[in-house]
């Protein structure tokens, strides 16, 4: 039982933690809560649907299951992606240097509109997303079992985290994006064009919640216009749990959550198992309002 | 090389420059010396493209960046090193040098780094180190050695001796007309005004946001207003 959490939480988790960094990233970057984040994971499912019903009508990939979740996977993030881009050029370049509150408001704006428009546009129903992998179930000793949609999903969030390591600290662009979030005007005397170090944020942030999104509706099995929010929002926990603004942080606490919200799912009651990422929220703020990586904010960078 | 005409900025509706005109030569030090709040770091943001003027011009051998965003202007050989160092300072020593050579072709930044360790040979043994745990001499050092990565024409130096040891500010200046002596023009800004004049050839003299006087660094250095204002001398 124990273990069969484990592995439920680790699958849940990894989806957490990609959409947390679409959170931390923005965060580290514009100290911006990015509300529409929970829409573009939103949007990242049906962009993935979407490429799955095109591949379908255009006969490729078919047969090859692995390759059709890659290409899906890799459409839906390039949408995201730039989706993230628009709505940073749309809903918060104009207020750069307005009032915190003022993006904040806006952001929630962007929810509420992606949310409706995929309503009117698409439908107010669930929509099944398209069979894929071929399900199976490999025992692990005991009563334990991980099946193969669980072992893509940590697979794939594994290797985009790792990707996204690996970027931030050895790239060019990936060292700019970090001085700008330390220093943003310092960022420019160095010659960084820090308006295009926020799209690219914005874009790999988007990315990732799409790419979670695809993932979420794999599992899960269907997408809705209203899907986003209750991950988002336990995404945005795990943000705040690791430590807003720091990328390992956000990791971590998506990993932490999914298993904390599994165990006690499993070991208390599933009925309340969205309470457990709210308590842990509200704990979190009251004890260590800093994560658990964060800094204090004297120390923001 | 450098031309300010009328300069005026303002924050909000406080206008912080009033109509600044300067000139930097080739291969020359100037120094803009004046007190707090005198508009001296306003002029140069506003010369690095930090803050827009609301009025006047800047250009740079001949050709205007009065709007040339800050991050353009670096790649024209112009590079600012902040008041206050503004060390990034969860990059290493290394990292926070190879930002600075951000506007350089990656073939460049090799020789660029191996300049700014020869001038700074500290900055070498701490190249691993974050820039956050520098003490304040050594972040001064990575600031100037950052600023000089971009390898600029002109280099704007905001109060490098701010908040360090006699000794050190010493070293600072001497590294300062090094850097001058290879060919890179420098306007340095300066409360310290007494090694500001004994650095440069000419100097002006801010308050309240307008040129008060103009000279060569060794006349303002025996002005009267100049010693009884800036030198602290009271005879």
């Amino acid at each position: 039982m124990l273990f069969q959490q484990l592995i439920n939480g680790l699958t849940l988790g990894s989806i957490y933690a990609l959409i947390a960094l679409g959170y931390t990233l923005v965060y580290g970057i514009l100290l911006l809560i990015n509300f529409a984040h929970s829409e573009i994971f939103m949007m990242g499912a049906y962009f993935g649907v979407f490429s799955l019903m095109i591949f379908e009508k255009l006969h490729i990939f078919q047969g090859a299951p692995f390759m059709l979740v890659a290409c899906a996977l890799a459409a839906s993030m390039i949408c995201t992606g730039l989706l993230g881009v628009i709505v940073e050029f749309a809903a918060y370049r104009p207020l750069r240097n307005a009032p915190r509150l003022a993006p904040l408001i806006s952001a929630i704006g962007v929810s509420i509109f992606l949310q409706n428009f995929m309503m009117i546009v698409v439908s107010p129903e669930s929509k099944t997303f398209p069979d894929t992998i071929p399900l199976h179930v490999y025992k692990l000793g005991g009563t334990a079992s991980i099946s193969s949609l669980q072992v893509i999903i940590i697979v794939v969030s594994v290797a985009l985290m790792a990707a996204l390591h690996l970027f931030i600290k050895y790239t060019k662009m990936g060292k700019a994006m970090r001085a700008t979030s330390q220093d943003a005007e310092t960022a420019k005397l160095m010659g960084i064009n820090v308006n295009m170090v926020i799209s690219l944020t914005f874009f790999i942030g988007a990315a990732l919640g799409g790419a979670a999104g695809v993932l979420n509706g794999m599992y899960y099995g269907s997408v809705k216009y209203n899907m986003g929010f209750i991950p988002g929002i336990k995404a945005f926990t795990a943000a705040v749990l690791g430590g807003i603004g720091d990328v390992r942080g956000a990791m971590i606490g998506g990993f932490v959550l999914g298993i904390l919200e599994s165990l006690g799912a499993g070991y208390v009651s599933s009925a309340y198992k969205d309470v457990f990422a709210f308590v842990i929220l509200i704990l979190v703020l009251v004890f260590r309002p800093q994560g658990l990586l964060g800094r204090k904010i004297s120390n923001k960078v | 090389m450098l031309k300010v005409e009328n300069l005026h900025t303002s924050y909000g509706k406080i206008e912080a420059l009033s109509g600044i005109d300067l000139e930097v030569g080739d291969g020359e030090i100037v120094t803009l010396i004046g007190g707090n709040g005198a508009g001296k770091t306003t002029a140069l943001k506003t010369i690095a493209g930090l803050l827009r003027p609301g009025k006047g011009r800047i250009s740079l051998e001949g050709r205007d960046i009065t709007r040339t965003p800050a991050h353009a202007i670096v790649r024209l050989g112009v590079s600012l090193s902040p008041e206050g160092r503004k060390i990034f300072p969860d990059l290493t020593v290394l990292e926070n040098l190879e930002m600075g050579a951000f506007s350089r072709p990656p073939g460049d930044i090799k020789r660029e780094l191996d300049s700014a360790f020869s001038i700074f040979p500290l900055l070498s043994e701490r190249r691993n180190q974050l820039g956050g745990t520098l003490s304040g001499g050594e972040q001064q050092m990575l600031a100037i050695g950052r600023a000089l990565m971009s390898s600029p024409k002109l280099l704007l130096l905001d109060e490098p001796s701010l908040g360090l040891a006699p000794k050190v500010v010493e070293t600072i200046f001497d590294i300062i007309k090094k850097i001058n002596a290879g060919g890179t023009a420098i306007l340095l800004v300066e409360q310290n005004a007494n090694m500001a004049l004994c650095t440069a050839s000419r100097g002006y003299v801010i308050e309240s946001g307008r040129i008060v006087l103009a000279d060569s660094a060794a006349s303002l250095y025996g002005n009267e207003r100049v010693r009884h204002a800036y030198l602290g001398v009271s005879d």
